[in-house]
């Protein structure tokens, strides 16, 4: 009963295709918990299961104690969901449509509901077909933030947002983490965002979890660009194991570092004389670059294999 | 009772967003009622009169298979007859209804938005059957009312209203039903309207059969359409029917609950398959597009009008042959000019339901153009370099295409039915002409929609409303009132009736000059109005 969300060995095909194939995921209750993956990687699947819209082929559902599809009604009166791509009613006003989500979920808490608009800067007046992806996204996260409810799940809420508006979502939710007793479930494919507001990540590829754990956890899987202006050479830099995707360009270096050997490099480089130094975490990308990278040499050499064998 | 949970929220969303729509088609059948009362009244004031309409209007097969069966000649019997399109009207809107609180939510996405939270699965069905049939109950019971209010006796006017009803909820139902099986929208209205194709086809050859003492007399029982008339209203009311609707509709809501029950949101019972994963070497330009978005709906309106101008063509000979059988017939058929004329008497009344049609799937096709732009879809081909007028002109062309696609399908498949029972190939060039007359119609509406798509995008799909109200005006003037200056207003009434009347070249030729001028005003409006997503 600690987990708000436990799934194991889901499968789904629609069709002959494969969207998920023995997928597991646990969320902990009162943790926000990042759902990281590249698109068309089951993500939205995932949660059309969670919230009983879509059956499973197999594995076993658990959310909030219950089974989603056929529990739905019941326990989406204690959960509130922001999709990805939020369509509205187009002659209705984004007021009219955050009150009418709320009077479905059973109650809403009309303090929490002024507040957020005036934080969002929503102006509830407007028709919905005159508001842009961003003020739907605002719309649907209005009503679901104002909603009384144990869980929220939200596809990539802030896909439409400004960066300003962004801030605010990072707060909002910021203030949710604390009171601790709401979970929240996070989709996303910008791993700043999750950095930033999760306790805990699973990454999603090809419709299984390859990876699950807190961000400490999962910092085995990062690496560091660096780039570097330095005065004498950085050769110490080639033999240091850790040290990938060293380029070396007159005075100019770049490198990606595992985070054992960031030390090391960085010894390297005072030695050398450093003058300018830029480092960013790895983006999301890099990180699936290499998951994707592992997968098509294993199955590179599965198939050289399979060759040799014949 | 958890599947249910939210419906009365939902429905009060249902009337919110029809709040304007939802009284006028609650009205408007008793108002139909009250016009064709008073017309009778005026046209023909006495017992006798009206004994004669009722005498030759039976032997008018194109009234029999516009109206239904005519039972006698008391007023109502005439005014619930001649309001016999009513039942398909309200099929089609109901259908309409229920789809666009169903579907078109789901494929919208709306629909994800309100099952997440705590709404039963089969809520929003629920709710748009609640709506729809409460405004059938409602209208069926204007109608008993507008009915008994113009003197007409109590029975009779309910039996009536009861039939209405019954018609209203069964189209509804069959509209969850369709909901459930396609994945599409456009599909599902496909779907539906063909039903309605189908059931209008079967109570017009069932009741042309039954009066003729054909063998296929049963299918108006089959078709939902005439089961407006089945209680018999003011000709010896019979209520057993009424368990035949209440069987039949909740085996049809029975059957669109359980297949609810089973699906994935957003999924059907018919899976789309995956197409192709690279555009084909054609598919390069906006006219290209708007050929791969149409061809589907072209194909299959060529296939339909096809079928339904066979089906026309074939049932035509039979009409005069009937009429020959009975002494008292051929009498009657002396007075009315003799078997040729009735046939084409019958034809030319086919001829202008397929004005209407083509008119329709016209501007239909064209409106496609503003879904196009309303969805942001357009916003994506325009920032290419493509040019708007050219897109503009794709579109347009393939709206004139539809229109004539089912003009000549179905004026050549008459022919070749009516050819192929008299013996005679030269009834084909005679039936297909008078099928082409009714094209300047159909592009005077397309050119409507065209001006409007220039200047006021938003009203585009206002000229249904006009091409209705055209439409209407026809309708309740007709032969009841030659005179009355609104049936000048009707589009449909000036075009020749062909075949067997007079050719008049007039009214055609304005009519294409109208619509040339209407779709120029468009491509002036075009260029220099803003794109209008939303």
């Amino acid at each position: 009963m600690n987990d708000a969300i436990d799934v194991s060995g889901l499968t789904k095909a629609f069709g002959a295709a494969k969207a998920l194939d023995g997928f597991d995921l646990r969320v902990r209750t009162g943790e926000v918990h990042g759902f990281l993956g590249p698109n068309g990687a089951g993500k939205s699947t995932t949660i059309r299961i969670l919230l009983g819209m879509v059956r499973a082929d197999s594995g076993t559902v658990r959310l909030l104690g219950g089974d989603p599809w056929a529990a739905a009604t019941e326990l989406h009166r204690r959960l509130a969901y922001v999709p990805g791509d939020v369509a509205l009613w187009p002659n209705l006003t984004g007021g009219e449509v955050i009150d009418l989500l709320g009077r479905l979920h059973g109650g809403q808490d009309r303090k929490r509901r002024d507040e957020l608009i005036a934080r969002f800067e929503l102006d509830p007046r407007k028709r919905s077909r005159t508001y842009s992806k961003g003020n739907r996204q605002k719309v649907a996260l209005v009503a679901a933030l104002s909603a009384d409810v144990e869980l929220l799940i939200l596809d990539e809420p802030t896909s439409g947002l400004d960066p300003l508006m962004e801030a605010v979502f990072r707060d909002v939710i910021a203030e949710e983490q604390r009171r601790r007793d709401r979970t929240v479930l996070l989709s996303s494919h910008i791993l700043s965002e999750v950095e930033a507001l999760c306790d805990r990540v699973t990454i999603i590829r090809d419709g299984r979890s390859v990876e699950s754990g807190t961000l400490t956890e999962l910092r085995h899987l990062t690496r560091t660009s660096v780039q570097a202006e330095v005065a004498d050479s950085a050769d110490g830099l080639t033999g240091l194991s850790g040290v990938h995707q060293l380029v070396v360009e007159d005075g100019r270096v770049r490198f990606d570092a595992d985070p054992d050997a960031l030390g090391a490099a960085l010894g390297v480089l005072a030695d050398a004389g450093v003058r300018g130094l830029v480092s960013h975490p790895p983006t999301l990308e890099q990180l699936f670059l290499r998951h994707y990278q592992g997968a098509a040499a294993d199955s590179a050499a599965a198939a050289a294999a399979a060759q040799e064998a014949r | 009772m958890s599947a249910m949970a939210g419906t009365a929220t939902l429905a009060r969303l249902v009337l919110r967003r029809d709040r304007w729509f939802l009284p006028l088609w609650t009205v408007f059948p008793a108002f139909v009622l009250l016009v064709f009362v008073g017309a009778f009244n005026g046209a023909f004031p006495t017992a006798e009169s009206r004994v004669e309409y009722a005498e030759t209007s039976l032997h008018n097969a194109a009234f029999t298979v516009t109206y239904g069966a005519l039972q006698g000649p008391g007023l109502g019997e005439l005014v619930t007859w001649r309001a016999g399109f009513l039942p398909v009207v309200l099929a089609l809107i109901s259908l309409l209804v229920m789809l666009r609180h169903t579907r078109v939510e789901e494929e919208a996405g709306r629909r994800e938005l309100v099952a997440a939270t705590a709404v039963g699965r089969n809520a929003a069905m629920a709710a748009a059957l609640v709506v729809v049939c409460s405004a059938g109950a409602v209208l069926g019971a204007l109608c008993a009312l507008g009915l008994m209010a113009s003197g007409l006796p109590t029975t009779g006017s309910w039996a009536y209203g009861l039939g209405i009803t019954a018609v209203t909820w069964t189209f509804a139902a069959i509209g969850a039903l369709v909901a459930q099986v396609t994945t599409e929208t456009g599909s599902a209205r496909v779907l539906g309207v063909v039903v309605i194709g189908l059931a209008f086809l079967a109570r017009g050859v069932g009741d042309v059969s039954a009066q003729t003492g054909g063998s296929l007399g049963w299918l108006s029982w089959v078709s939902p359409i005439s089961w407006a008339a089945l209680p018999r209203p003011f000709s010896g009311e019979r209520w057993w029917p009424v368990a035949v609707f209440v069987v039949v509709i909740a085996l049809l809501i029975a059957a669109a609950v359980a297949l609810s029950a089973r699906r994935d949101l957003g999924g059907g019972v018919l899976h789309p398959r995956p197409g192709p994963a690279e555009a084909g070497p054609r598919l390069r330009s906006p006219v290209a597009l708007a050929w791969r978005l149409q061809r589907g709906g072209l194909i299959g309106q060529a296939i339909g009008a096809v079928i339904v101008g066979g089906a026309v063509g074939g049932i035509a000979v039979s009409i005069g042959a009937l009429m020959t059988r009975a002494a008292a017939g051929r009498e009657l058929l002396e007075r009315l000019g003799g078997p040729g004329t009735v046939i084409d008497q019958y034809l030319a009344g086919m001829m202008m339901l397929l004005g209407v049609l083509s008119c329709a799937f016209a501007v239909h096709t064209l409106l496609r153009m503003r879904v196009e732009e309303r969805d942001g879809r357009a916003e994506l081909l325009l920032a290419g370099p493509v040019d708007r007028l050219r897109w503009a002109a794709g579109h347009l062309a393939f709206a004139l295409l539809s229109g004539a696609v089912v003009v000549v399908g179905a004026g050549t498949a008459m022919g070749l039915g009516l050819g192929a029972a008299t013996g005679d190939p030269s009834q084909v060039p005679r039936v297909l002409a008078a099928a082409l007359v009714q094209l300047p119609a159909a592009w005077l509406f397309t050119g409507l929609a065209f001006g409007l798509l220039g200047w006021l995008p938003r009203w585009a799909a206002a000229t249904y409303a006009v091409a209705l109200v055209s439409l209407f005006f026809g309708w309740i003037s007709g032969e009841l009132a030659p005179d009355l200056w609104i049936r000048n207003l009707s589009v449909f009434e000036h075009l020749p009736k062909l075949p067997g009347g007079a050719f008049t070249p007039v009214p055609l030729a304005v009519l294409t000059v109208a619509a040339a001028a209407l779709v120029a005003a468009g491509f002036l409006g075009l260029r220099r109005r803003d794109l209008a997503p939303g």
